[in-house]
């Protein structure tokens, strides 16, 4: 922008117009190799320096914290981690409008869209535990045949111990410990704000291409990305707005890269879609690699998964027509959780391909332990095109560790535990579907199913 | 390097036996040494590497009107030799050979804990109920396909017993088992998903990950006449348990279904009932746990006489994630005892 | 599970709020209830509404099991 005074004459104020392929959200990782706790927080030499008190001190700011207790958990250490009720990626605006995580703390502001930095903590996970609020939360392994269940055996995690005050309600208590999560993630995010980033990735805002556009060609696609809404520790939160009351909206992809979306459910801890699966959506990062190459990526539709029939029809519907205003030919929709949510899963892909527009869908699967059951509650004929990202009934044995951070008993009743899951000797029997990440419907990972 | 050869049993029926056609359909459980009709083939081609010891033989009819009978006895034979492996078949499309053959299967794999093996028509009966306890080959309809499906026989047993790696059945060629294996994939799930769809928008063929089952059918049973004199027990996959979930039923993915007297209760109050279910909100059912198994209402209607009894036990399990043949198992169990009861009519809730 | 009891002879109503679950499944006789966390109830009416309610629901399962039928049937 170029301002000229002239004398006696109005200011002019020019705009030179920037084409969509400079604007965009640049995000600068720095790729952190380690961290522990010393006398200043600060990051030196790629290693994250944590000041334990002071961040203990912000945390119990919250007077609903009765005890704060931070301990680090590192790839290839001998420990475990349980129960776990998020996952949390620290990152901070450098430039832009709007804080990270918006809604939660400061007055709200769109984030990530028009052009602005954000550095990103790559390597750390704000890991939220402490006494469990109910039985669906879960585990980490950092090292053993545990570690390649979970993405975050592979960072370095701040666990966040919390001790909520005597005789707190569970509703209290999981915002309580989302909020700390989200503060603690602020924190370290800052100490990143001066540092020159190790690798630079930019996305492109993406307006809706026009129909005379050199992309008119190429399928445009669109992603549909369903989200829990169904109750305590089955919450997200859309700019803070809870999502259990939103209609399905239209977001840009980069909107998420900033923390538009933030979670507070645990439905399983194999596919519960962590805020920093949020953050790091690998449908959105798989669709921008081969944007304008052999496809356009329009943008992101957002439904959420109601908990009565008419709602689920209404959000279908709806959420169908928005992909239609996108003039998408083809949608990816991912599933948040499993049971009911594959109603809404298979009503999206009945309705869309019934409008011509081509869909895959992407789940995962409760088979049984052996692998012999139907995985899904629901199917349609139309749901030629799936994805799976693994059975997680499957049964493993994992070794013990030499420290559990946690409460190591809740693993008997933890989603994937079962009574007598936890043996004498610190072993634990237990499905896949306790551990943090392990079948993710955003396909995260690298695990599937095949049949025999 | 001299391998020891394979012991190999072989087990066919009355006609492929040369002893008859239907009219020997009904002849009892026999040995014969060495290989008979079909097996000199399979022995050919095992080149040295087994042989065939011995045949065991029965009846079609005989092996389908008395299963376990024939298969006991059977066993009983075949122990002696102490074979390696078995081999049944091919059945090709005879239902009641093929259902014979994957009894044989089935039951050798239980007692003898040896390799088993056999081959038959895909749509043979014998392969929806047997798949899952032994390999099976496919064949053509007619036994006119058994010079094509004799090598593979052959070559298969040989590697089950040698390596005893069998892969997928894309690589490997036999029936898929049903079941679903955890494998890491070349590329995460994301990317797989963005290829499928390029693919699929283009016209261009690609493969699902997870093909759509069809669900079986049950014919509705006949209406209550006389509701007055009716008895109903309450049945929930809820998780409503007594409090403290004494018998530890499972938040997800149950193992079991319980059972609790509810005959002296009248209403589920919160405090003294809960819910084990990690599916939902547990809030609403623990305050008033009615809200999941309805017996305030339940008592009510009987009170009013218009059921005749409310049944003295109700059925709990939890549907969270818990898998499709459990559930079948959990239904089959219930249903009997209910029926043993006397129970008219069954309510299922569910959330 | 409610198939399967139904298997035996006796007959049995499905009441839960997803119905096309059900559908899929096989369900004979289903009753469709209010949400996931509370099929038989309704949190934000006062208690006497809510029994009402609760017993409406259950008149409902109670005709359905009376109902002689072809196929699948939803009693709304």
């Amino acid at each position: 922008m170029s301002i000229t005074f002239k004398e006696n004459e109005v200011k002019e104020v020019k705009f030179e117009k920037k084409t969509s392929e400079e604007i965009g959200l640049k995000l600068g990782k720095i790729k952190i190799k380690n961290a522990k706790f010393g006398e200043k927080s600060e990051i030196l030499n790629r290693t994250l320096i944590i000041n334990l008190e002071e961040l203990r001190s912000l945390l119990l700011e919250d007077k609903n914290l009765k005890d704060v207790d931070v301990k680090i958990a590192r790839p290839g250490e001998s420990k475990r981690i349980i129960p776990i009720k998020d996952v949390i990626e620290p990152r901070v605006k450098v430039s832009g409008s709007g804080k990270i995580f918006p809604g939660f703390f400061e007055k709200s502001e769109t984030v990530g869209i028009g052009n602005g930095i954000t550095h990103v903590l790559e390597g750390v996970a704000v890991v939220t535990s402490g006494r469990i609020v109910n039985f669906q939360e879960g585990l980490i392994y950092m090292n053993g045949p545990g570690a390649c269940y979970s993405p975050f055996s592979k960072t370095n995690n701040v666990v966040i111990v919390c001790t909520p005050v005597n005789g707190m309600d569970k509703h209290t208590h999981e915002r309580t410990v989302r909020l700390a999560g989200l503060k603690a993630a602020n924190y370290l995010g800052q100490l990143g704000k001066d540092i020159e980033p190790d690798e630079n990735e930019f996305y492109e805002y993406l307006p809706f291409p026009k129909n005379n556009s050199s992309y008119s060609l190429i399928p445009r696609v669109v992603f549909v990305h369903m989200l829990l809404s169904q109750g305590l520790l089955h919450d997200t939160y859309v700019y803070g707005i809870d999502a259990k009351g939103i209609l399905p909206t239209i977001i840009s992809p980069t909107e998420l890269m900033d923390g538009a979306i933030v979670s507070g459910n645990c439905a399983a801890p194999c596919h519960k879609h962590t805020t920093y699966h949020q953050l790091n959506n690998p449908i959105v990062e798989e669709l921008y690699k081969r944007h304008k190459k052999d496809l356009y990526f329009v943008g992101v539709v957002l439904i959420n998964e109601r908990t009565d029939w008419s709602s689920i029809e209404l959000a279908s519907s709806y959420a169908v027509n928005l992909v239609k205003l996108m003039d998408a030919q083809g949608a990816i929709i991912t599933e948040d959780g499993g049971g009911n949510p594959e109603t809404i899963l298979m009503a999206l892909c009945k309705k869309l391909e019934k409008e011509g527009i081509k869909t895959v869908l992407v789940t995962d699967e409760y088979a049984g332990r052996d692998g012999a059951s139907q995985g899904l509650a629901d199917v349609t004929v139309e749901a030629d095109a799936v994805v799976t990202n693994g059975n997680a009934n499957q049964l493993v044995t994992l070794p013990p560790m030499d420290e559990t951070i946690g409460e190591l008993d809740t693993i008997d009743i933890i989603t994937g535990g079962h009574n007598g899951s936890l043996k004498s000797d610190g072993s634990i029997e237990m499905e896949i579907a306790g551990i943090m990440g392990s079948t993710c419907e955003l396909g995260y990972s690298n695990l599937t199913t095949r049949l025999r | 390097m001299s391998k020891k050869k394979i012991r190999v049993v072989h087990y066919i029926n009355q006609f492929f036996a040369q002893i008859g056609g239907e009219e020997k359909a009904n002849i009892l459980p026999l040995m014969k040494k060495g290989p008979v009709g079909p097996g000199l083939l399979l022995q050919k081609l095992f080149n040295g590497e087994a042989e065939i010891i011995a045949t065991a033989i029965c009846g079609d009819s005989y092996f389908a009107e008395n299963i376990e009978e024939a298969s006991k006895k059977l066993i009983s034979l075949i122990t002696p030799y102490k074979p390696d492996a078995l081999i049944a078949g091919p059945a090709f499309s005879a239902g009641r050979y093929g259902m014979a053959c994957g009894a044989i299967c089935k039951a050798v794999k239980q007692k003898l804990n040896i390799p088993t093996l056999t081959a038959m028509h895909p749509e043979n009966p014998g392969v929806e109920s047997y798949r899952k306890y032994t390999y099976i080959l496919p064949t053509t309809t007619s036994a006119k396909g058994f010079k094509e499906v004799a090598p593979i026989l052959s070559s298969f047993c040989l590697k089950l017993c040698q390596s005893g790696e069998i892969g997928f059945p894309e690589e490997e060629g036999y029936i898929p088992q049903g079941f679903r294996v955890n494998v890491w994939a070349n590329k995460r799930g994301a990317a797989r998903a963005v290829e499928m769809l390029v693919h699929k928008i283009k016209g261009e063929e690609f493969k699902t990950e997870l093909p759509m089952p069809k669900f079986d059918r049950v014919s509705p049973a006949p209406a209550i006449k006389d509701l007055s004199k009716a008895v109903i027990a309450l049945v929930t996959t809820g998780g409503i348990v007594p409090k403290g979930n004494p018998d530890r039923l499972e938040a997800h993915n149950a193992s079991k279904y319980l059972k609790y007297n509810i005959a002296k209760v009248t209403d589920l109050k919160s405090g003294e009932y809960e819910t084990a279910h990690g599916g939902y909100d547990p809030v609403y059912a623990n305050d008033d746990p009615d809200r999941i198994l309805p017996l305030d209402a339940a008592r009510e209607l009987e009170k009013e006489g218009i059921i005749g009894k409310l049944f003295d036990y109700y059925y709990v399990t939890v549907g969270n994630t818990t898998a499709v043949a459990s559930a079948e198992r959990f239904g089959k169990s219930i249903g009997e005892e209910l029926k043993k009861a006397g129970v008219n009519g069954v309510i299922l809730t569910s959330t | 599970m409610t198939k399967e009891i139904e298997r035996v002879g006796i007959p049995t109503v499905h009441m839960c709020s997803i119905v096309p679950i059900s559908l899929t499944v096989g369900a004979n006789r289903i009753v469709p209830t209010i949400a996931i966390p509370y099929p038989m109830g309704n949190p934000e009416l006062p208690l006497n509404k809510e029994k009402e309610l609760r017993k409406d629901l259950l008149k409902k399962a109670l005709t359905a099991l009376q109902t002689k039928i072809e196929k699948q049937t939803i009693f709304k």
